[in-house]
């Protein structure tokens, strides 16, 4: 092993997934077994040698339920990731680590969730979300689309960012989407017409600001660089991980300290690049997390891509697009590829650094890939 | 209607509030204020905490106006507002609520168009004590 700590000593080399609709038949414990499955096929690796998991602790099937459904080895690490999307990142962190350390040789993280014909968590009256709720929810303030406009709001008045600017981030992820035949909103265009005349769903955020609602599942699998260079597909490295939960931070609802529009992606970010030999500058393409278009200019910011309130001003020109500043959710993201809590972010990232994406960044050797910011997050810097 | 589900740390700030009062915490020993309630102090790490009188004059910090699909009682009265309001003499101190015509009218009762960031209101108590907004 070269360099030091996590630095490049792991690599993501298998990735897997089911097909992706507002409604699959089969249950999510199927769909898992079959993302996770699919995976170690694209690997080369047989299910007995994995030996260590990860997920997000709203994952429904748990370690015991997929290990011996799709026969796994003996386990030695096992993590869960909470704060939902805020912990896609940090599956691959914990396995990148837990190798890294010797704790275990082949990992699979996974998600699996029929979120597009399942409930709706905010919907759920008795369980409270993890979420200062009794401040918030009496009032009407019930989503998260409605807990993210209001930092929306204030973020718009305070630096000038516009709609269009929202706008930008839903369309360059349409049209990667419009690229992408396992997106869901594959052969469904977007303008700026439809965006500006759509229904409301949290004022200042339309319809199309908002992520999709998706059945399906993901999967990758981590092994240590030595072992890596023997499997069937180019390695992905993990070449800096990291995750973030600022001072004083208060989830989703983060309106109560001093500064409430600097949120997890700036700590995360100090982390990742501390540790990494890249910057900013050296990314050619990102997947942003995208559970609402505005989360976009904000992780902008805080992961350095541009200034502190420049993150709307960025999107401008067609910089997320293709032949852009920067390409971002080149599979078209959680607006319009799938919304499997920011899972397809990090395939989308190895198949870019693979060369095998369906929007192709020509030559694309480092991505950055985030979790969901506004709540504690994680991020991954991959590289060919 | 959600009604707030407390804990041990916000119970207090529910009872005066049920009585007319808006209090917040502040710590009993260095005497900064926070919120959300919370067991100590992050500041000087002091369990001690006192609730402390505030004005109820505040400026709108922030606003959003939902739309259906909400919860059924919520989504009569949508489209409505919801604030998160900046109190004047604890800036650092915001509470999310609504901005209405006069205590205990429903939530959609002022036309969103009329809010602004920075718009000026103070605290009036609606039914079962919940604090609420109006445009002062």
């Amino acid at each position: 092993m070269t360099g030091t700590g996590l630095k490049d000593a792991t690599a993501i080399v298998g990735i897997g997934q089911t097909s992706f609709a507002r409604r699959l038949p089969e249950d999510e414990k199927t769909l898992a077994c079959r993302a996770v499955l699919a995976a170690l096929e694209d690997a080369g690796i047989a299910p007995g040698e994995v030996d260590a998991l990860a997920s997000y602790t709203m994952e429904e099937t748990d370690e015991v339920e997929l290990a011996k459904a799709v026969g796994f080895g003996d386990l030695t690490y096992f993590s869960k990731v909470g704060y939902g999307g805020g912990g896609s990142c940090a599956t691959v962190a914990h396995l990148a680590a837990a190798i890294a350390a010797g704790q275990a040789t082949v990992g699979v993280a996974w998600r699996s969730r029929k979120r597009g014909s399942g409930p709706r968590p905010w919907t759920d009256t008795t369980v409270q979300l993890p979420t200062p709720a009794q401040w918030t929810r009496p009032f009407g303030l019930l989503r998260p689309a409605d807990e993210i406009a209001m930092l929306t709001r204030r973020y718009m008045h305070e630096y000038g960012a516009t709609r269009d600017h929202l706008f930008n981030v839903a369309l360059a992820c349409r049209n990667r989407a419009n690229q992408n035949p396992a997106a869901v909103m594959y052969e469904r265009p977007l303008t700026r017409e439809m965006y500006m005349t759509a229904r409301w769903i949290s004022e200042p955020l339309c319809l199309f600001d908002n992520c999709l609602e998706t059945d399906g599942a993901l999967a990758c699998v981590i092994v240590g660089r030595e072992r890596a260079r023997d499997c069937r597909r180019r390695p992905v490295y993990v070449h800096s991980a990291a995750q973030g939960l600022p001072a004083q931070h208060h989830g989703m609802v983060n309106y109560w300290n001093d500064d409430p529009l600097t949120g997890p992606a700036w700590t995360t970010a100090r982390h990742l690049w501390k540790h990494a030999d890249l910057t900013p500058d050296d990314v050619d393409v990102a997947q942003i997390y995208d559970a609402f278009t505005a989360l976009v200019p904000l992780s902008l910011e805080g992961y350095g891509f541009c200034g502190r309130g420049e993150g709307g001003a960025f999107t401008e020109g067609g910089a997320l697009e293709i032949g852009g500043r920067l390409p971002v959710n080149t599979g078209g993201g959680g607006l319009s590829e799938a919304y499997v809590h920011g899972f397809n972010l990090i395939n989308e990232g190895v198949k870019q650094l693979r060369g095998t994406s369906t929007a192709q960044v020509p030559g694309a050797a480092a991505c950055l890939v985030t979790a969901g910011e506004g709540v504690p997050t994680s991020a991954l810097l991959l590289r060919s | 209607m959600l009604t707030p589900v407390t804990d041990a740390a916000g119970a207090p700030f529910w009872e005066y509030a049920a009585r007319g009062e808006l209090r917040v915490q502040a710590c009993g020993d260095c005497g900064e204020p926070r919120f959300p309630p919370r067991p100590c102090c992050p500041h000087c790490q002091s369990f001690a905490a006192k609730w402390r009188p505030v004005s109820g004059q505040g400026r709108v910090w922030s606003y959003v106006v939902p739309h259906p699909p909400l919860l059924p009682e919520y989504a009569a009265q949508a489209p409505y507002n919801v604030v998160v309001v900046e109190l004047a003499d604890a800036p650092r101190i915001r509470l999310v609520g609504n901005v209405v015509s006069r205590a205990g009218a429903p939530l959609g009762s002022v036309d969103p168009g009329r809010l602004r960031i920075g718009a000026r209101v103070h605290v009036v108590f609606g039914d079962g004590g919940l604090p609420q907004w109006v445009l002062a």
